[in-house]
């Protein structure tokens, strides 16, 4: 049972560990901090040093501001009571402007107003560490994968809260934020545009979604199988015969007949997600601007369902009917 | 160390689930295969379905027969054409279901409404808003029968006072305009992101889609239907905050038949008619009937209302779908209460003269009807089909 583990067995003591030096022009990083046993049970054990630098504080301080703009907002909603506050917290919104003020770049605060200030700063906040991803990464030597991956989600959010309502022209197409406002809005959205289920792109997003859920499992799972072997130190053992690696490999060469290499693993898993985000912010944006109504839209190219009719008219249509 | 892990194996699970509904689930299937069209019930939660009082006594056939009401007491102006006794009865029953004198409502009795120095004085605000009730109940009865198509009830489906009432002067399920108060930022919710279990099952949708609805009929309310009739855009221009408007009206229903939306839609495409059941049609109906009911009844008793009949906007307190249904999909459980009381079932000649060929039904179906209470069938059949 000793390699079965859902937590780490073995959490590291001694000198804590300042990281690789930096190149010119770098500031310096904050820590370490010193070790932690809850965070040694599920990673490193070691806190810090983490870097801040110019992009990492403006980040925050943009995210900051922008959150304290919705706490505030929901707060007042609730006349500042800070236990109704706690109490519909989950219903509370700071909503964006209603549709008579279309694409108005301030309207009257209270109507909005402060949605797009807040949208604005939460925008900031996303693309300052955008960037801060993109510059550690090249600091160290590393490829810009992360960094390309988070920009996929920034495109879903960025349709969400920003391309499609431009295109739509008007604000008031765009997300709410709050816990249950923003669901209902999701429900709503589908709703408007005759079932989303039938959007061809979301219907690519949800494959990439549960295929990257898949994966990770299939990963996840191989890996801490061969954990006995040491499965987790991967590139050491491409080489070797019986190794963790090779066995990895062969329990799936052995069940679907063929096997992902231990590179070409993290590949699938990268173009999964980044492809989740990426193929759902292109339905989102057809959706309104190009198709008004999926669930016609399936029907007129022939891959809607068709169900026997249960009889029923339209009342409204008949001769004489209240309206 | 085990222990430990074991215990909030236990406690996680039983926390996370803390809100779901315990109970055996009951799915029924109503639609094809494969659409998902399905009620599901959790018959162990479901409300309970409410007493029916029985009639104060037996209406006899001899009780039909006799004087008339219009003629044996002054200033009866909607119930006039029936006997002075089917009269008596009537009252006797509406007092019971909206103002009975067991000591549960203040003042309760005849007198809630009546002089008892005068009883055919108006001079008591609620006798002038019962004798507008009794016309709404009667419309409800007559004119929007489609709204009861689906019921096995035939000419005895429809409403009572009872219905709503259920032994109070006021309705417990009512709704007026939301007040939207504060200052300009201080308690300001627009309408919605308040839980809130009649009017949105607890959604943070917008809360009043009532005042957009069901308070003025034609074309005085918000279109309901909020997706398009294209597959690409049109002028067809509807926001998603106008979609969520109609999305809570949609669980107010839901919520006040305690039924899911497959009991009317398929959820493939809620828009479309053909593929929905007929209990669609009955909605469709109903919603134009809450507005008839609202508009021209209550709100047209204007000034007759005082301050506290009122909300804070100032409009009277109207119905919705859960002031009769109640949280069952039909009300009192489908109870036939309506045979017992004939009365009710639509106006008297007086009001719709020419239509109504109720005074020659009556006394010929109580002469062949010798036995009391099969009497009341015939006699409310007559008087309904007319109209039906």
């Amino acid at each position: 049972m000793a390699y079965q583990n859902i937590f780490n067995q073995v959490q590291l003591r001694g000198e804590l560990e300042p990281g690789v030096p930096h190149g010119a022009g770098n500031d310096p990083r904050i820590g370490p901090f010193g070790f932690n046993y809850v965070l040694g049970k599920i990673g490193g054990a070691q806190l810090g040093p983490v870097y801040l630098g110019t992009l990492g504080l403006a980040a925050l301080i943009c995210g900051a501001i922008s959150i304290v703009i919705m706490g505030m907002n929901m707060l007042a909603s609730v006349d500042y009571s800070p236990i109704q506050f706690v109490r519909q917290f989950f219903w509370l919104a700071l909503e964006p402007p209603p549709a008579k003020y279309g694409l108005r770049i301030l309207p009257p605060l209270n109507e909005g107003g402060w949605w797009l200030i807040s949208g604005f700063f939460l925008t900031a906040s996303i693309l300052l560490w955008w960037a801060r991803t993109y510059r550690r990464a090249i600091q160290l030597g590393m490829g810009t994968h992360v960094a390309w991956a988070f920009a996929s989600a920034i495109w879903l959010y960025l349709v969400l809260g920003f391309i499609r309502p431009i295109a739509m022209g008007s604000w008031s197409e765009a997300v709410p934020f709050g816990i249950f406002p923003h669901l209902d809005w999701t429900a709503a959205f589908s709703i408007r545009y005759g079932n989303l289920f039938y959007n061809p792109f979301h219907a690519l997003s949800i494959v990439f979604l549960y295929g990257s859920v898949l994966l990770f499992a299939m990963h996840g799972g191989t890996i801490l199988a061969v954990g006995r072997y040491g499965g987790e130190r991967e590139i050491e053992q491409i080489y070797d015969r019986g190794t963790a690696s090779e066995r990895a490999a062969l329990f799936w060469r052995w069940t679907m007949g063929w096997n992902a290499t231990m590179e070409s693993i993290h590949r699938w898993a990268w173009w999964f997600a980044v492809l989740t985000t990426l193929t759902g912010g292109i339905g989102i944006l057809l959706t309104g601007t190009v198709v008004d109504n999926w669930y016609l839209w399936a029907v007129e190219h022939h891959f809607a369902l068709g169900y026997p009719s249960t009889g029923v008219v339209d009342p409204a249509t008949l001769p004489g009917a209240p309206q | 160390m085990i222990g430990k892990i074991a215990s909030l194996a236990l406690i996680v699970p039983a926390l996370l689930l803390s809100g779901c509904e315990v109970g055996t689930k009951y799915v029924e299937q109503v639609g094809p295969r494969g659409s998902g069209t399905n009620l599901v019930a959790d018959k162990s939660s479901s409300p309970k379905v409410g007493e029916v009082p029985p009639p104060p006594y037996e209406l006899t056939a001899e009780a039909l027969t006799g004087e008339r009401a219009s003629a044996a007491y002054q200033n009866v102006q909607v119930l006039g054409h029936l006997s002075a006794e089917e009269f008596n009865y009537t009252m006797a029953a509406l007092t019971n279901w909206v103002s009975p004198d067991d000591g549960t409502v203040k003042n309760g009795g005849c007198n809630y409404c009546h002089n008892p120095e005068n009883m055919a004085s108006d001079e008591i605000y609620t006798k002038v808003v019962a004798r507008k009730m009794l016309q709404m109940t009667q419309a409800i009865n007559s004119q929007w029968r489609p709204h009861f198509q689906a019921s096995l009830n035939g000419p005895n489906a429809g409403v009572t006072c009872w219905t709503c009432h259920r032994g109070k002067p006021v309705p417990a399920y009512n709704w007026s305009a939301a007040a939207d108060k504060g200052g300009p930022i201080t308690g300001k919710k627009y309408g919605q992101n308040t839980p809130n279990m009649i009017s949105t099952a607890y959604s943070s949708l917008p809360y009043d889609s009532f005042s957009s609805y069901l308070a003025v009929p034609g074309k005085g309310s918000e279109n309901i239907r909020v997706g398009s009739e294209s597959a690409y855009p049109t002028k067809h221009v509807v926001s998603i905050n106008q979609t969520e408007k109609t999305y809570g009206l949609m669980m107010h229903m839901s919520n006040s038949l305690n039924v899911n939306c497959a009991y009317c839609h398929n959820a493939q495409a809620f828009g479309n008619w053909k593929e929905s059941r007929t209990q669609r049609v009955s909605a469709w109906y109903g919603i134009r009937m809450v507005r008839d009911a609202n508009h021209n009844y209550i709100t047209a008793l204007g000034d007759v209302w005082p301050a506290n009949r009122r909300g804070p906007q100032g409009d009277p307190l109207k119905i919705n779908c859960t002031t009769c249904h109640q949280n069952i999909n039909k009300p009192l459980g489908g109870y036939p209460m309506l045979k017992d009381y004939p009365g009710l079932k639509a106006p008297g000649p007086v009001t719709i003269a020419a239509a109504a060929p109720a005074p020659a039904a009556v006394p010929a179906v109580a002469g062949a009807a010798p036995a009391a209470v099969p009497a009341v069938g015939p006699v409310a059949s007559a008087a309904a089909d007319p109209v039906g």
